[in-house]
């Protein structure tokens, strides 16, 4: 199991008022598994992304990764997770602005100590598989909306991640440049990589395996895709 | 994460707010560079009084009625008798540990002719005894010195310094011409060897007659200098205290007074020139400091600025694996190159303000290395102190926070 969710709490607390976000989740994520989260805006999808991302903590459960557990962890332990098990891709890419695209990349190896010469060559190949050979040097500003998440999507995967976490990689995109984005994450997932990705959208939701639809901050349906007829 | 890495994010980050980072660096300029351009005039101006001192022959000591620098207070030494030749005599008769004992006067901007030439008012003359040459470290270029027999005889020869010999004769031997002095003939018997300048005032304007006939010429009533040669670097001492032993007896002070004559070395000049100037370097310091201070506190806003401007790209960078450690490590090293600059740049002006001067005035330039280390080390330093806030607050910062912060 690689994935595994226990009752899995957050609250937010505002001030004096808390606001519970996750009321109690439990999933359980195979190796290689393709996972799409849907849900009204405000039901916690992100919130349950970023905890499985390790970027934020449960206010209570228990997560595991790998059968390690993960809320036992330090913040340097958990950056050194997020580094080599976790690819992130976000909605709004979160690249670093003044960096190239090629740089963008790299910066997952540069954390980890990968040499310079290696780095290069693995952020290349990352881009070329993300079909962004050509715009190696532009600067995020210099790409249009869908080239941006490609990258985005090179330095998730540069590091070969055990896990890809989508959170709206599509959002932002217009239907046929989605398009283009969740055929990469389908290669992704034919060679091996396990993925889970929300969305609003169904057709997008549709390329998944499997939906878990979140209400409130609870899991509301946990149901496999039927297969596609086309 | 290596120091590298983190080197080039430096000089990005800093490269991309140019105007910011080099208004931050100018606390850090100015101070670098007063430290620099301070320790360069000092230096300089050092290392010429010290080549000066050393002038004087050594073993040897001065001793004059007012004292050699310093205190304005000269009314105290007015009073005093003046020291004559006779007094030099005897040391000279008395002082078993003394080599040479000379008796000199000066008189300052006089003007000596030669048929239709003649000099800038500017020359010095002075009446000296043959011990002169020795214990003032001059050296004959020609010709021979001030003798017994010239002092005797109050003879009217002269030794000439370098430039009123290219003045007066450029293409002609000055021995054995006669050149006038205040109207009188001196047969010029001498010609002394080129000193240079110090300070930019020359040393080879100077013109020697015996002191016999400077006396009769300029009159006798002035105070004379005794300068005195020690047989040897450990008889220096005894000389000294037979010398006053001598001085006080033959101008009658009565036991228990103070001299009423004052004695130099060039050592004692030499330290008293490093205590003046230890002065100014410490305010120099102090300056530098306050200045260091200032652009340390500079950097440390600028750099709290910066964190929180780029929280995203904190939170971005930790969402991808950086560390506390790689993060701090990225904007310590960003303050420490930040201040760096500042540095070297404060460095080449201070170097500059030194050769500048060197150029207008007569001060030269020397900047020895150790205080462009120390330059350098202070800058990492308020880099270092000023950067480790701003650092660690970046450094705490919590990823997903991070990375919602608009
Ligand atoms: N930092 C926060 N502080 C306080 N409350 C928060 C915070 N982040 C999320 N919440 C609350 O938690 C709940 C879940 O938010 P979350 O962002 O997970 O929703 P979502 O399902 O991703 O919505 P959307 O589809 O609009 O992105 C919401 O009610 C939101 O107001
Ligand atoms: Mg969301």
């Amino acid at each position: 199991m690689l994935i595994e969710l226990h009752d899995i709490e957050k609250i937010y607390e505002i001030g004096t008022v808390q606001v519970p976000a996750l009321k109690g989740i439990n999933i359980t994520v195979n190796k290689n598994e393709y996972v799409a989260i849907m849900g009204p805006s405000g039901s916690g999808k992100s919130t349950l992304m970023n905890i499985v991302g390790c970027l934020d903590t449960p206010s209570d459960g228990i997560y595991m990764l790998n059968d390690n557990n993960v809320s036992d962890m330090s913040d340097d332990e958990l950056a050194e997770i997020r580094n080599r098990e976790i690819g992130f891709v976000f909605q709004t890419f979160n690249l670093l602005p003044r960096a190239s695209a090629l740089h963008n990349v790299e910066l997952p190896l540069i954390y980890n100590g990968t040499p310079a010469a290696k780095r290069r060559k693995q952020a290349e190949e990352a881009l070329e598989r993300v079909g962004l050979a050509d715009r190696m040097h532009h600067k995020p500003n210099e790409l249009s909306g869908g080239q941006r998440q490609r990258v985005a999507i090179a330095r998730a995967l540069v590091n070969s991640p055990s896990i890809i976490l989508a959170d709206e990689p599509t959002g932002n995109l217009d239907s046929r440049t989605g398009e283009e984005i969740m055929e990469i994450f389908e290669d992704l997932h034919d060679s091996g990589n396990t993925i889970i990705l929300v969305t609003h959208e169904e057709y997008i939701a549709e390329h998944s395996d499997r939906i878990i639809r979140l209400r409130d901050g609870m899991v509301e349906r946990d149901e496999a895709v039927m297969e596609r007829s086309a | 994460m290596n120091v590298g890495e983190s080197f080039n994010m430096a000089i990005t980050a800093i490269m991309s707010n140019k105007l910011r980072s080099s208004l931050t660096l100018l606390g850090i300029i100015i101070g670098v560079m007063t430290i620099i351009a301070m320790q360069s005039l000092i230096t300089g101006l050092r290392n010429s009084v010290h080549e000066e001192l050393s002038q004087l022959g050594s073993n040897v000591f001065q001793v004059q009625k007012y004292p050699a620098i310093g205190e304005g207070n000269r009314e105290k030494y007015r009073n005093r008798k003046d020291l004559t030749v006779e007094h030099a005599d005897a040391v000279r008769r008395l002082a078993t540990a003394a080599e040479l004992v000379g008796a000199e006067v000066w008189h300052f901007g006089r003007e000596i002719r030669y048929q239709d030439k003649k000099t800038n008012p500017n020359m010095v003359i002075a009446g000296a005894t043959p011990e002169f040459l020795v214990n003032n470290g001059f050296t004959l270029a020609d010709g021979r010195f001030v003798t017994e027999q010239d002092v005797n005889f109050n003879r009217r020869v002269c030794i000439l310094g370098l430039e009123p010999v290219n003045v007066l004769f450029p293409y002609d031997d000055p021995i054995g011409k006669d050149v006038k002095i205040e109207g009188e003939r001196f047969r010029v018997v001498g010609v002394l060897e080129e000193m240079g300048s110090f300070l930019g005032g020359s040393r080879d304007n100077r013109i020697v007659i015996p002191i016999s006939r400077f006396e009769l010429l300029y009159g006798s009533e002035r105070s004379i200098n005794i300068t005195v040669k020690a047989k040897s670097p450990e008889l220096f001492e005894t000389c000294r205290d037979q010398t006053i032993g001598i001085l006080r007896a033959v101008r009658k002070v009565p036991p228990g007074e103070e001299n009423d004559f004052e004695i130099w070395t060039s050592d004692q000049l030499m330290e008293f020139f490093d205590n003046m100037t230890r002065v100014v370097k410490i305010v120099a310091v102090a300056i530098a400091s306050i200045a260091l201070v200032v652009a340390g506190v500079g950097i440390m806003n600028i750099m709290l600025v910066s964190v929180t401007e780029r929280t995203r790209e904190i939170g971005i960078r930790k969402s991808i694996g950086a560390k506390r450690r790689d993060i701090l490590w990225q904007f310590l090293i960003e303050a420490i190159v930040l201040s760096e600059i500042g540095g070297i740049i404060g460095i080449f002006i201070g170097l500059g303000i030194g050769k500048l001067v060197e150029v207008l005035t007569p001060v030269p330039a020397d900047v020895p290395a150790w205080t462009v280390v120390l330059g350098l080390v202070f800058c990492s330093t308020v880099g270092l102190i000023f950067g480790v806030g701003p650092a660690t607050k970046a450094a705490r910062m919590d990823p997903i926070e991070a990375l919602r912060y608009e």
